[in-house]
């Protein structure tokens, strides 16, 4: 018996999510006294897999199909339903992402297991109780979940497990077939599109973020948003109200409805804070607010504070940051 | 076409939310219950496309209690054919998709739709479990939806970017913005859905698999430290040396 990881991969590298799953995986074995074995879904490249042993990984299952370069849902669960039966494992760990959360809801009716999304914590392990806390009420409550049966798989909230870094372990990475036909990539994209980002940080997984508000009054404004991201190297976001009137795409939206955020730093300029877009970003760890209302809610969440005009108190921050060095 | 569009009954978004006592349940008293907003997306969306075949049908399902029927009255308003309720607290995701993949089954429907997720559990869960139990694809979350004829093409988000997919019915899709604006009803649909078949059916299926044991409420912020807005800089020194974020 072993616990099962899986790391996705990106352009060759392992995405940070999955840096943090590995680490979280590798801790989870250790309170079971097994090891960790990973299993590698998207473009990957062995060298860098071979680093996983730096979270705690001890071998690595490498399936070199071509088409599992792009996310393919019957594919990966049956690559990842595989490894799991090779492996014995009877615990698989997966990033809460829109990939992991996917195949994980499959594995878990493939394999019988239980299944928990968004978890923040290490779980509990009691004899036969497992209980994992987990996020709800989208960002306004935790829940700790029991998990029943032989089987759990386990999907951590990105930012939520630090990774690790041992210099110098390496993990064993072998080459692996899941024996996919093209049955399986029946439902396999058309065409994959990939958004221009800012600097290249992607928000769902960005340690730093920087957001903006009706209070920016036009999309036109938005370089001072930009320019505080990139001095920071931050992933830009914005409210709700912005991406309804098409001021920025709504994959920037961050609240109830939109993403969950839970950065180190997120700064919020000309938002005043309802209750929805709180919800999306109060798992942070440290919020500043800046807004010329002093009486706005969002002050109340928030850690630091600026009352004054974004329009003036931006420019300012961006060049107390380039001063840093 | 055969729609089949799965909706929960949960908390407003601008819910205060608070628990029992003893920290199992979440506390209802005073708390307006609405559809889960991601499910407005799907439901909307299966109307619009029923509309733009001129034909088929839009059935909408959910798994609760007598409580949530003033919610499935709504969906029906605006503009669900009818609708199943399956007369049981949604006790987890695995429970709540073996009830759906039974309604599923039994009706052959061809297209199911859902929100991307609930706004109180965020499962972001049942849609693939599903799939699974039907053995038929599930797009999850998918942000467009365009049919023609037994085709469905959709675009389905993933980290930093968009796939578009092409699958064959049936299939399962959970939904979200931009793909549509949801409807609210109007008067003639709140006068109609009052006499559309509404029919409640129990639960099959083997019980839940995970339990909430506790809930809790996030701890409380400090207070926040004001700085003065001349002096922005300052921030900046203290998100490096006393925060350490930067």
């Amino acid at each position: 018996m072993s616990v099962l990881v899986v790391v996705e991969c990106a352009d060759g590298e392992v995405k940070k999510s999955s840096l943090e799953v590995a680490t979280y995986g590798a801790k989870v074995a250790a309170m079971l006294g097994t090891t960790a074995t990973a299993v590698a879904v998207g473009e990957a490249n062995p060298e860098n897999l071979a680093k996983l042993g730096e979270q705690g990984i001890t071998k690595v299952l490498h399936d070199a199909e071509p088409r599992l370069k792009d996310f393919v849902n019957n594919a990966y669960t049956k690559l990842i339903a595989t490894a799991a039966g090779q492996e014995g494992a009877k615990v698989i760990i997966l990033a809460n992402s829109n990939i992991g959360a996917a195949v994980g809801s499959r594995l878990s009716v493939r394999l019988k297991a239980s299944l928990a999304t968004n978890v923040v914590e290490l779980p509990k392990i009691d004899g036969g109780a497992f209980t994992v806390k987990r996020g709800a009420f989208s960002g306004k409550a935790f829940a700790d979940v029991s998990m029943s049966g032989d089987c759990k798989i386990i999907a951590v909230k990105k930012n939520s497990a630090e990774a690790q870094h041992e210099a110098g372990k390496t993990a064993e990475v072998l080459a692996f077939a899941a024996q996919l036909t093209d049955a399986d990539f029946a439902d396999a994209p058309q065409q994959v599109v990939m958004q221009d980002q800012a600097g290249g940080i992607l928000l769902p997984e960005a340690d730093r973020v920087v957001s903006g508000g009706r209070g920016m009054k036009g999309p036109e404004n938005w370089g001072l948003i930009e320019d505080l991201a990139n001095a920071l190297h931050a992933a830009t976001a914005c409210s709700k109200p912005v991406s309804d009137v098409d001021w920025r795409p709504h994959h920037e939206h961050v609240g109830q409805t939109g993403i969950t955020v839970s950065p180190n730093l997120y700064i919020a300029c000309g938002i005043s804070g309802a209750i929805q877009h709180l919800a999306g970003v109060n798992s942070s760890k440290v919020i500043v607010v800046i807004n010329k209302d002093p009486e706005a809610p969002f002050f109340k969440a928030a850690d630091y504070g600026i009352v004054g005009d974004v329009f003036d108190v931006l420019p300012k921050l961006t060049a107390a940051v380039k001063a840093l060095g | 076409m055969k729609f089949l569009v799965c909706i929960s009954n949960v908390p407003d978004t601008t819910t205060k939310i608070s628990f029992t006592p003893d920290n199992k349940e979440f506390n209802k008293a005073g708390v307006q219950f609405v559809i889960n907003p991601w499910d407005e997306y799907a439901l909307t969306r299966a109307i619009e496309l029923k509309e733009a075949a001129g034909a088929g049908t839009v059935t909408v399902l959910n798994v609760g209690q007598a409580d949530t029927e003033p919610n499935i009255r709504k969906a029906l308003a605006i503009g669900a054919d009818d609708a199943i309720r399956v007369d049981a607290a949604p006790a987890d995701a695995y429970f709540v998709a073996e009830q759906i993949a039974a309604v599923a089954k039994e009706g052959a429907y061809d297209v199911i739709l859902m929100g991307k997720e609930s706004i109180d559990y965020n499962g972001f869960q049942v849609h693939g479990m599903v799939g699974e139990m039907l053995g038929i694809p599930t797009i999850a979350p998918a942000q467009k939806l365009d049919m023609a004829g037994n085709t469905a093409t959709l675009e389905r988000e993933i980290e930093g970017g968009k796939e578009i997919v092409q699958v064959n019915t049936p299939f399962v899709a959970s939904c979200q913005q931009p793909m549509c604006e949801p409807r609210i009803p109007n008067m003639r649909g709140i006068m109609t859905a009052r006499t559309k078949p509404l029919k409640v059916v129990p639960a099959v299926g083997e019980p839940a698999r995970t339990t909430v044991a506790e809930f809790a409420l996030p701890p409380k912020k400090q207070g926040v430290k004001l700085i003065d807005a001349e002096n922005a800089g300052e921030l900046i020194q203290l998100l490096r040396s006393e925060a350490k974020v930067i």
